[in-house]
Formats: C-alpha cells, structure tokens, sequence
C-alpha cells in the first residue's frame, strides 16, 4: 500500500506534519521519506503524529552534538584589605560595616590599588601557566546598579595582568589543556537583599573585594570538565594561597559560555552566557539542561538567540536575563584615576620563587618516584598541607606507600570535613609519622600494632617509640620463644591440625591465630606462619 | 582694622607681632561678607559659627604658646567641590544640595593643620562645567570689578570672593582654566599647579585626568605662601607626584636675567582682544628690558587642545557623575515607578543643561564604534600636544601667553552659545591637556578699567621659576589690585 505513493506526496505528508506541530525536522531526504511514510500509517491520528515526532527528535539523538563552553571565573582573592581601600575583606560583619568613602564612592574619594592584588594575581597566572604583562593598566567598565556605587566597577580591558595561560585537566580518563585567555584583576560589587525587608536593601560589605576573573578559551566540551577544570582551578588557588574559593560564601563563581554544533562542524554555534553559577551541583544541571534546550531549538528548525541566561534552581530551567539588544555598552575607559601597573621581570621572578611546588607535579613525583598509585597520589596531593606532611615524614622510608596509606587510611577516618583535611590540623608531627613507619618498616611493629600505637599517638601526641617501649608492644624476634608458643597451641588443638590435614585452610589460619592471640601481636606473623608449618609436619 | 586689599603675608605679620588676633580678623571678614555678599553672592554657605571657633582656637594656641602652623590664623575660603567633614559640599548642584561629607579633602586637611580658618565655601559652575558661574544651581556671582559681568567661572565664587575682599585667599580647581580665567577676570594672582603636585583626594571629580586644585591670590607672595601648604604627595591619591618642593617663596625678589620666554603665536590669533593682545605684548617688551629673552615660537598642536579637551573631560566626567543616581545620597526623584525611573527622573531633575550635554557628549564618545574615533585619537593628539610642549621646553624656560582672549564678559553674553562659550577656554586648556603648571596675574587693565590677565606656563614642576618670573613682574608694574567695591 506505502509503495502506491509518490515521493511527492510523501513529501507533502511530511510537510503537512511540520505545519500541524509547528516543529521542523533536520532530516536527511532519506530519513525525510521514512518519516512521511510513518506518519502516513497514522495520518488521522494527530496525537500519535506528535508523539512520533518528537520521539523522532530525540532519535536524532544529543549525541549526534558537540557543546562547547568557555568559562569565566571570578575568584576573590583572600588579601587582608580590599583593592581600592584599607577596609576589611571579612566575609560577613552587619550590613555596612566595612566600607568608607572609598569603596562606597563618595564623591571626592579616590581609589589607591592594594599591591597583593597584583602579587595574588601574578601568582595565579604563574601557576596556569600564563604569561604576565610588565605593563598592564586598570579600566572602568561603565553601568548602571545599585549595588555598584561609582556606577563603573574597576576592571581590565585591553591589558590583562596575564595571558595565555593553560591548566591540564583529565576528564573520562582523558588527559586534556584548557586554554588560559586572561586574568585580569578588578573590584567586587556590593549585595542587594530582596527578602523581608520593604523595598531593596544594599550592603556594601563585598564591594571593593578583589577579585581576579579567569577566563578561558572555549575549550571545554562536557559538563564533566568544566567540573574537573573547576576543581582543578580551586586545588591550585588554595594550594598558591590566593584565595579560598569557598563557593557557598561566594568567593568562586562562574559564568559558563555555552553553545552546541553538529559533530564535526568546525564553526562555533552561537551561545548563551550562563550567569553567575555558585555551586557545582547547579553547574552541571545548569549545562545539561542549557545543552539540551538548545539541540533542540535547532532540531526544531529554530535559531538560538545570543542573550544572558540565569539557572532557576527551583524549576529547573535556565532563563532568559536579557537578550543581545539589551546588552549594556560598558564603554570601558582607561581608569585616570589610577597609574598603569609596571612589573618588572624581576618582580616577576621573586614572585615565582615563592611559589611552592605544584599539585600536579607534586602527584607525579609520588607515582613515579615513590610508587603511589594516582588514586593515592590525588588523596594526598590535592590538599597542600598533606602532601607537606607527607613529605616531611617519608625520609628514609624504603616503601612511602605505607605512610601514604597511614594517612589515606588510618588519618583520614579521623577527619570529618573537607576543611579539617585541608587544615590537616593533627595532634602529632611529621617526625613521628615518620618514626612510626620506620619502626613498621623495620619489623619492630607489625601493622596492627601500629594502628594502636597510631591511636596511642593521636590521644597523648607521645612518640611512637616512646609508646612501643611504655607498653611492651615490640614485636617479639625471639624464634625459640615463639617456637614455645607455636607447640603449646598445637598441643591444644587437635581438632584444628585434623582439619588442616583434611584440607582446610581456615583451620591452619585460626591455629596463627591463637599464637597471634598469646603474644598480644607481638609475633612476627611470617616467622608464625613458617614455625607452624614446619612443627605439624613434624608431628 | 581694615582688611581691605590685605594681603596674607601682612595679616601673617599682623598675626606674629600681635596687632591683631584671629578673631578680629575673622570677625572682620565676616562683616565684610554680611556687607558686600548680597551685591557679589560669592558664597554657597558662609560657615560662620566654624570660622568663629576655629580662629578661637588658633588664637589660644598663640596665647599659651604652642606651635603654630604656617598660615596660623589666616581665613580662607573653598571652593564647594572641595569636601569639608561635616559641611555641606554642593558642587554647584541640585543633585548635591544635601550632601554632607564625613571627611576633609586633604587640602583642608593640610590648610587646617596650617591653621587656617574657614569662613564658607564658595559658588561655583554646576561640577565645575563652565567659564561664568552662571551654571550654578544656587546664584550668579558677580565680578566686583563691575557686577554686569561674569567673574569667569568655574571657580567664580573663589575668585570673586578674594577680590571682594571677602576672603585674603580662596582654593579653586582647574580642568580646563577653571583658576586662570577667573583670576584673569578678577585681577588676581591664580595658580593651577603640576598636575599631581596637588592631592585631588576630596576634590569631587570632573575629569580625573585633568582636575588639579589651585590658589586665588591678591599677589604672588602670597601665592607662593599658600601653595608652599597645598603641594606634596599624599599616599591617597595615587596620580599624585612623590616630588621634593622648594621653599616658594625664595623664588621671590630673584633676578630673571637670562631666563628665555617663549611666545607661541598660536595663543595670539583665535579672536584674542587688541587690547589684550597689546597688554600681553607690553609685558613682553618690560621682560625684554629687564635681561630675559623673547622669541616667537610656534605650537601647532595647541589648535587642536580644545577639541581634545572636550572629548576628554566630557569622557571623564560621563563615568564620574554616574554615581548620583539618588541611591546612597544626594538628591533623589519622588514618586518613582522602577530602578530605571529611579535613576532616569533623579538625574534629569538634579543635573542642570551643561552638565546633561557634557554628560551626553562624553557618554557618546566612549561608546562602542566611536570610541576609536573619538576618545582614541583625543588621547593620541593628548600625546601630540604634551611632546609639543616638552620640545619647547627644551628650549624655553617659560611659555607666556594671555590668559583668555577677552576680558569678563556681561551675564548672558555667551549663556546660550556653548561654543561661544568653550572659546574662552582657549588659551588655558592646553596646559591641562599637558599637565604642566600655569598661572594668571594681572597686567594691566582695558579702556573700561576691566583687568587683563597674562599667563605663565612652566616645565613639569617649575612653580619656582613662575613665581621667579611673575614676581619680578608684579614688581616692575607695580598696579593697584582693588576692585573698588
């Protein structure tokens, strides 16, 4: 019956279709017949006509696209004061507490730049990598808000502080760069509070905090990696000392770039700006949901608007902020009330010297010196004060595995929170972390023994040898002693030497058991382990 | 006593040999502004109860002999863009008729540590817009030379305030001739520094890159006392100059023997009155006589200085003036619908019409697609012009030149004319546009009795060698300075 039409009307038929929906296909002329002759078998059913179509849209599956996204960062960075004004940059304090003429611009206050600002920026572009600009000058960028007092905010525009920079990232199991375009330095602004109170309400608290805005190339493509390069950038900005990056206080938010293209095309789509996204979790809903939305506004035949979008987290969605028309012209200016910043390639150097030693590099050294898996690697070198710690109690141990695994293990069940990791803030020192696995290492301990000395350690801050020698806990090496042992245990039990004769091997393992038990873990288990064998082949 | 034409070095002396206290002479300027304001409406707010406490002050602190300041004593007046702690600062404008600062500008400070006593803060343009004063919100001051004419403006109400014999001295700001002119127009001494010599920290903005605080004068002595208190580096503004200042007042009584002046004859077309034209040669001539050397030079960027000036300053002054939007202080619209409406009635209502076109002017240049063509090449003939003065100044000592090319106009003459009005500007807003220092003296008068102004450009930092030059010829002319009102 389908072969009695004509390509014409199947064509027709799947015209007719797009008009009934409002919905136009990106079909193959092939897939375009197949779609017609589909609909033909349910021609009178308008309901199943749109259940098919979109059925056949999401078919043309998400993964036939490619996103892309490129990320502005905002990082305050954690100087004492802020970048114009000697006021505090403590996060909280009552409304309007920490301000002056100054970072509320009352007329005839002037601004005066906080050198650390320049030095925390320069640190960042060091450790991504960038090259910094030995003449960089500060420009206004102009626009109406209430929670922006001069009605500019003191950014950069055509001289960053750094350039071209690159962070490395692995993401799926791939190792990848992500392109550093700038950072530039510039000044928070205020907060405006809607809720319970008449009106709006401002508080300048925040206004004048520096901030360093990092911005990539679009080099990302999933919501994977923007979280892996997120979380990258914040393991080195911590680990540099620049700033906190605590989100939930708001010291790290981002505005995601984002535009979807065919596979393969080489032309960027046009995108949308994702504003101001403060929380991981939002992030990642926030592209999943944005990717999608606009595949299919361009499977539906439609164009994406270029515009600034928000993520409602309450429904769901991103939504429109403002289009492309409304967009503000910042009419940047160089700022005359500011001196251009000069820095010299000394200035440059001295400040690269202070620089400590990396994340990543720090992690390839343990896997490929000390013999960490990257697993372990990542668990210790992630947090700056731990992988100090280990590194100042692994002298002289054979195998740094051990104390690696200590910590992951045993020191790490201690601490509750992600701060108390960071802080690393434990009531025993490197040396006798260090003392503890040489004496493991040497078999002067075994491994259970040295958890309890650990605990021991951790409760009175003693040092391990120290409390070896208070409790007796050395392990025994005395082979006659344990031999003794060894006899006695078998001697008391005949049922378990019939059973390790009949095959069991339990049975052989709960006879060192009870050796175990009777010298309190103080036998060496291997010497055990041969003395048994060889006394019930004896026997 | 009778403070009529005293000059501040006499009252000093008057002060140190104690003929007089403090208070007397407050007291006597304060009668002398009850007498004359109404007639010259120099002052926004006569500070009346301040002065009286402060001169109280400085009069016990020479009684039980503790240290005085420089200027212990002596009242001045301010002009009202300059923000005192606790005293209301307009800037000429409705938008801030209720602004009250919580802090002194440094120059108060540092004039108040001198000891100085505040009698009021005086009338000014609207944000310092203007040659005339006639764009304040508030009133007309009026030249006490004749009181039909403009004292020339911004800073009209400083200046006509110390000719008035309301004030020994006054501070003004200069953008674009906001000193000179009306020191011109009133026959005083006024002094535009170095740019950067001065701290602008307190100084209510108008175009950051040009705006440098300045001193009205009856004569170059005391010029030389009062910015020898003003200039210095000040940690708070950052355009300020870590630079070393000379005593000023050894430039006085110095021989100028072999100092080269420069004439550049770009300064004598533009309409410059005959008259005018003729005083400015004559000072030349008595230069000529009195051992330094005059050559014609020529500066052909300078035709170009207006032009540049306008786009600058206008530039500057859109993002400065964006900040009163009826937010945090100044005035703010009523009845209001939305943030937008907020911002757009509060501002249409509080900014007067030269303000709105500077802002307009400036808001255009520096958006997108003419930015290049505007702002961009302003700053790169910015560039043009100071290389031309330096290249002068390899050669010169001193630029002289008139200061404007009339003498002060009638009220309303140029009112409706902006660029009749710009046109005043011509002579001084090249040496903002370079940043170099300048000064206005009188030198003589036109057939109406009105004074004329002739102006002195020095290098980066030569204040000295101005007040060495001014000096010598305030000396040689040796011309009576009161007004007569």
């Amino acid at each position: 019956m389908m072969d009695e039409l004509t390509d014409e009307q199947i064509e027709e038929i799947a015209r007719q279709t797009e008009e009934d929906t409002g919905i136009k296909l990106n079909l193959s002329p092939e897939e375009r017949r197949l779609f017609g002759l589909r609909i033909y078998q349910d021609f009178n059913d308008k309901k199943r006509q749109m259940i098919y179509i979109n059925e056949r849209r999401i078919s043309m599956s998400y993964n036939d696209y490619e996103i892309v996204m490129g990320l502005e960062t905002h990082v305050e960075l954690k100087t004492n004061t802020k970048i114009y004004c000697n006021c505090t940059t403590e996060f909280g304090g009552d409304p309007n507490t920490h301000c002056c003429p100054v970072c509320i611009g009352l007329p005839g206050s002037l601004p005066v730049l906080n050198e650390k600002v320049v030095e925390f920026a320069i640190r960042a572009g060091l450790a991504t990598e960038c090259k910094i600009q030995e003449y960089s000058k500060q420009d206004r960028k102009n626009y109406f808000y209430p929670d922006l007092p001069k009605a500019y905010q003191v950014s950069q525009y055509d001289l960053p502080l750094c350039y071209e920079g690159k962070v490395g990232i692995v993401a799926d199991g791939v190792g990848k760069n992500i392109c550093i375009t700038r950072i530039h330095i510039e000044e928070d602004a205020g907060k405006l509070l809607h809720e319970n109170v008449p009106g709006s309400l401002v508080d300048y608290n925040r206004g004048g905090v520096p901030l360093i805005e990092i911005v990539s190339e679009p080099d990302l493509r999933s919501s994977d990696e923007v979280k892996v390069y997120l979380e990258k950038l914040k393991t080195i900005l911590k680990y540099i000392e620049v700033s906190d990056c605590k989100m939930q206080e708001g010291s790290l938010r981002c505005d995601v770039n984002i535009s979807v293209r065919k596979k393969g095309d080489t032309k960027f789509g046009t995108r949308t700006e994702l504003k101001n996204m403060n929380s991981f979790t939002f992030i990642v809903k926030a592209i999943e949901y944005e990717s999608k939305r606009q595949i299919d506004v361009i499977e539906a035949g439609g164009t994406i608007v270029q515009e600034t979008r928000r993520w409602e987290e309450a429904r769901g969605v991103t939504e429109s902020m403002r289009g492309k028309e409304e967009a503000h012209d910042y009419r940047y200016f160089p700022e005359p009330d500011l001196m251009p910043i000069v820095t010299t390639k000394e200035t440059i150097e001295k400040i690269r010297a202070t620089l400590p030693e990396l994340p990543e590099i720090k992690k390839a050294k343990y896997i490929n010196k000390l013999g960490l898996t990257q697993y372990d690697a990542n668990l210790i070198g992630d947090y700056k004060n731990v992988a100090e710690f280990f590194e100042a109690s692994i002298e002289g141990v054979k195998n740094p595995k051990s104390v690696a695994n200590i910590i992951i293990v045993d020191i790490y069940k201690k601490l509750d929170t992600e701060e108390e990791k960071e802080d690393f803030k434990i009531p025993f020192s490197p040396k006798h972390l260090n003392e503890l696995a040489l004496a493991i290492e040497s078999g002067t301990i075994s491994n259970s023994i040295g958890k309890k000395v650990l605990e021991e350690m951790w409760e009175t801050g003693k040092a391990p040898n120290t409390i070896i020698e208070e409790k007796g806990l050395k392990q025994m090496d005395n082979s006659d002693e344990i031999r003794e042992i060894v006899r006695k245990v078998i001697a008391a039990n005949p049922q378990a030497i019939e059973d390790y004769r009949a095959g069991r091997e339990k049975a052989f393992m709960s006879l060192v058991g009870a050796v175990m038990k009777e010298t309190k873990g103080k036998a060496n288990p291997q010497m055990v382990n041969e003395m048994m064998r060889e006394e019930i082949t004896k026997l | 006593m009778d403070i009529k034409n005293k000059t501040v070095h006499e009252l000093k002396n008057m002060l140190d040999k104690k003929e007089t206290t403090s208070v007397e002479i407050t007291k006597d300027y304060l009668n002398r502004i009850g007498e004359v304001e109404e007639k010259v409406q120099a002052f926004i707010t006569v500070t009346e109860d301040v002065a009286l406490k402060q001169a109280e002050i400085s009069d016990n602190k020479r009684k039980n002999g503790e240290k005085l300041g420089a200027l212990e004593g002596i009242p001045m007046a301010i002009k009202d863009n300059m923000c005192t702690d606790g005293i209301l600062t307009t800037c000429g404008s409705k938008i801030l008729n209720n602004f009250i600062p919580p802090y002194n500008a440094t120059v108060v400070d540092k004039l108040n540590n001198a000891g100085c006593v505040l009698l009021g803060k005086t009338n000014m343009d609207e944000f310092a817009m203007g040659s005339s004063t006639e764009t304040s919100y508030y009133k007309k001051t009026k030249n006490p030379w004749d009181l039909n004419r403009v004292p020339g403006g911004s800073s009209g109400g400083s200046a006509a305030a110390v000719a008035a014999n309301e004030a020994p001295f006054a501070l003004g700001s200069d953008t674009g001739g906001s000193i000179r002119q009306p020191a011109h127009y009133c026959g005083l001494v006024g002094m535009k520094p170095t740019y950067g010599s001065v701290s602008r920290y307190g100084l209510v903005a108008f175009a950051s890159s040009l705006d440098q605080i300045g001193t009205f004068t009856k004569d170059v002595h005391d010029m030389a006392l009062i910015m020898n208190n003003i200039v210095g580096h000040d940690p708070k503004d950052s355009t300020s100059y870590p630079q070393e200042h000379p005593d000023f007042t050894n430039a006085l009584n110095q021989d100028i023997k072999g100092m080269k002046i420069a004439l550049p004859k770009e300064f004598f077309g533009h309409g410059i009155n005959e008259e005018v034209r003729i005083a400015i040669m004559n000072v030349s001539k008595k230069y000529e006589s009195m051992g330094a050397t005059i050559e014609e030079v020529s500066m052909p960027m300078s035709d170009y200085a207006l032009s540049v000036y306008y786009i600058i300053a206008c530039a500057e002054a859109s993002s400065n003036l964006a900040r009163y939007d009826g937010v945090r202080f100044g005035y703010r619209a009523k009845d209001v619908e939305s943030l937008d409406d907020l911002y757009k009635k509060t501002r249409s209502e509080g900014f007067g019409d030269e303000v709105k076109r500077r802002i307009m002017l400036g808001t255009y240049v520096l958006s997108s697609g003419y930015y290049d063509a505007y702002y961009k090449k302003a700053q790169q003939v910015r560039t043009l012009i100071n290389d031309e003065f330096d290249k002068i100044f390899d050669k010169y000592d001193m630029i002289l030149t008139p200061t404007g090319p009339t003498v002060a106009f009638e009220f309303g003459k140029n009112s409706d004319n902006p660029l009749e009005m710009y046109m005043n500007d011509i002579c001084t807003v090249p040496i903002n546009i370079a940043g170099v220092p300048a000064m206005s003296m009188n030198c003589g008068f036109d057939s109406q009795g009105m004074p004329i102004g002739m102006q002195l450009v020095g290098k980066h930092f030569d204040e000295f060698g101005i007040i060495k030059l001014a000096h010598a010829m305030e000396r040689e002319l040796g011309l009576d300075n009161g007004a007569g009102l």
